[in-house]
């Protein structure tokens, strides 16, 4: 049995493919700013908030964490058509993103603030400063720091999960892919190399992360130990 | 031992309000104070009065109350009944807003509690800085003086997991210190460092009660009671068994504290 590879495919659709990468990574970098906010308001008001806010958030987090992302994307961007809402695809793909991440984020973030002793709270609380000072200035920092090896984790999926949006016609690297093969019917090398660019992205995206932590906990960047 | 009192739940008048803005009025009273944790009566009547500059030590088997009975003094337990006044707030009408309160009051842990993510100056300044508002060089200049007065000027750009357990616990002193606190309350500081570092967090204490500081600490050093506490409380199963000054300890009258110097000395 011998088979040819052939790569040819790689000159010939390059702007294609440079053109699903951009998409990726905008996708990607697009939702991992709001996707964070949303989880770590979401863990916040799960711990701390009335229970309204918890229940509202409970169901929030279990309905997404308890369905497949492409139902989602799908639910999102024709339940928002028959709501007459014009959305186009990258901006479905995105808002379907940060909902997916936030409700992970959520349950990472509520482990981050649960595992900070009880006594930093009492301490912040003894020298007079408000909750919402307690929370922003003694919680966050902490809860980020003890649990950012998840968060990157979560975002690299996510980064990953990027890869259905050709579903509602976001035409990222796979569907790019797709669309390749389709023409060249070359399906084994083309997913060689998409899942090559894959690789190389994730690792890109955990090289950045990386370098945002060590912007963001400058005591790890000094001494290096865990908290 | 001093006798139970009646329980007085006497609401506040016009006069009360004056009295208790003269400069002779206790900082700190408990009348009757009694705290329970469920089914259990921690405090079962406290009476004891504090004074502006004075040193009390309150000393004890574990479980005898007497680090409830500190916890309500800044309203970390809220006492079921009795009265209990402090810096001429009255913290059993349920009305105190407590962080108006913890400005006045400052608290010094066993296990230190510095914010692990922050250098000591940080750690030391925070508070005032948002609580207090001060400016970036004000904070500065603050961190200065509380840590020189715990000695620690060196260690301001230093994160505590690189301090020993006594400069940490230093540390946590002058974090206190820097709200300007007219009262501060030690519980158990020195009871998770070794006899050495013991000894230069207790100077330090000591330094401040000779500077006026109005100090309630909770403390196992009978020796440290001894010598720097104007009054000693001993606590017994919920109650003030005995108290008096320092040197009560030399001539126990009652028996539970014959037997519990008899056991710390």
């Amino acid at each position: 049995m011998s088979y040819e590879f052939d790569f040819s495919f790689l000159n010939e659709y390059l702007p294609e493919l440079w053109h699903g990468i951009w998409l990726t990574i905008g996708m990607t970098f697009v939702s991992i700013v709001p996707g964070f906010a949303l989880g770590t308001g979401c863990a916040i008001g799960r711990l701390y908030g009335p229970p309204w806010v918890q229940r509202i958030v409970t169901i929030y987090v279990e309905g997404i964490r308890n369905t497949p992302l492409i139902i989602q994307v799908f639910w999102l961007f024709f339940g928002l058509a028959v709501l007459q809402v014009r959305v186009g695809p990258f901006p479905a793909a995105v808002i379907a993103l940060v909902i997916n991440v936030g409700a992970y984020t959520a349950e990472i973030m509520r482990a981050g603030f649960m595992s900070i002793p009880k006594g930093q709270l009492e301490a912040a609380a003894c020298l007079a400063l408000k909750p919402s000072q307690s929370l922003w200035s003694v919680q966050l920092p902490q809860a980020v720091e003890r649990v950012y090896p998840a968060l990157v984790s979560q975002f690299v999926l996510m980064m990953l999960a990027t890869s259905i949006m050709s579903q509602i016609s976001a035409e990222e690297l796979t569907g790019v892919a797709y669309m390749i093969q389709s023409f060249t019917f070359r399906g084994f090398e083309v997913y060689l190399v998409i899942a090559v660019i894959y690789f190389v992205m994730a690792c890109l995206l955990r090289l950045t992360l990386l370098g945002v932590a060590q912007v963001s906990f400058p005591r790890k960047r000094r001494l290096g130990t865990p908290l | 031992m001093n006798a139970a009192t009646k329980i007085s739940t006497a609401t506040a008048s016009a006069t009360e309000t004056q009295i208790m803005t003269r400069s002779d009025t206790p900082l700190v009273r408990f009348q009757g104070v009694r705290k329970s944790f469920g089914e259990l009566e921690v405090l079962k009547g406290i009476d004891l009065e504090v004074v502006s500059g004075e040193v009390v030590a309150l000393i004890g088997r574990s479980g005898s109350g007497k680090s409830t009975a500190l916890r309500c003094v800044n309203g970390l337990e809220r006492i079921n009944a009795g009265a209990l006044t402090v810096c001429g707030r009255e913290l059993h009408s349920g009305k105190v807003d407590l962080r108006d309160l913890r400005q006045d009051v400052g608290i010094v842990f066993q296990s230190y509690n510095l914010f692990p993510h922050l250098t000591v100056e940080q750690n030391v300044t925070l508070a005032p800085r948002k609580v207090h508002k001060i400016g970036a060089a004000e904070a500065r200049d603050l961190a200065d003086t509380v840590l020189a007065q715990v000695g620690l000027s060196d260690k301001a750009k230093n994160y505590p997991e690189q301090l020993s357990g006594g400069q940490q616990q230093r540390v946590a002193i002058a974090r206190s210190l820097a709200m300007r606190p007219k009262l501060i309350l030690f519980d158990e500081v020195t009871s998770a460092l070794d006899p050495e570092l013991t000894g230069e967090v207790l100077r330090v204490i000591e330094k401040l009660a000779a500077g006026g500081m109005t100090m309630m600490l909770v403390t196992h050093e009978m020796a440290f009671a001894r010598s720097v506490a104007d009054q000693v409380v001993f606590m017994h199963q919920g109650r003030i068994w005995e108290s008096g000054k320092g040197d009560m300890l030399d001539k126990p009258q009652t028996p539970e504290l014959r037997q519990f110097v008899g056991n710390g000395l």
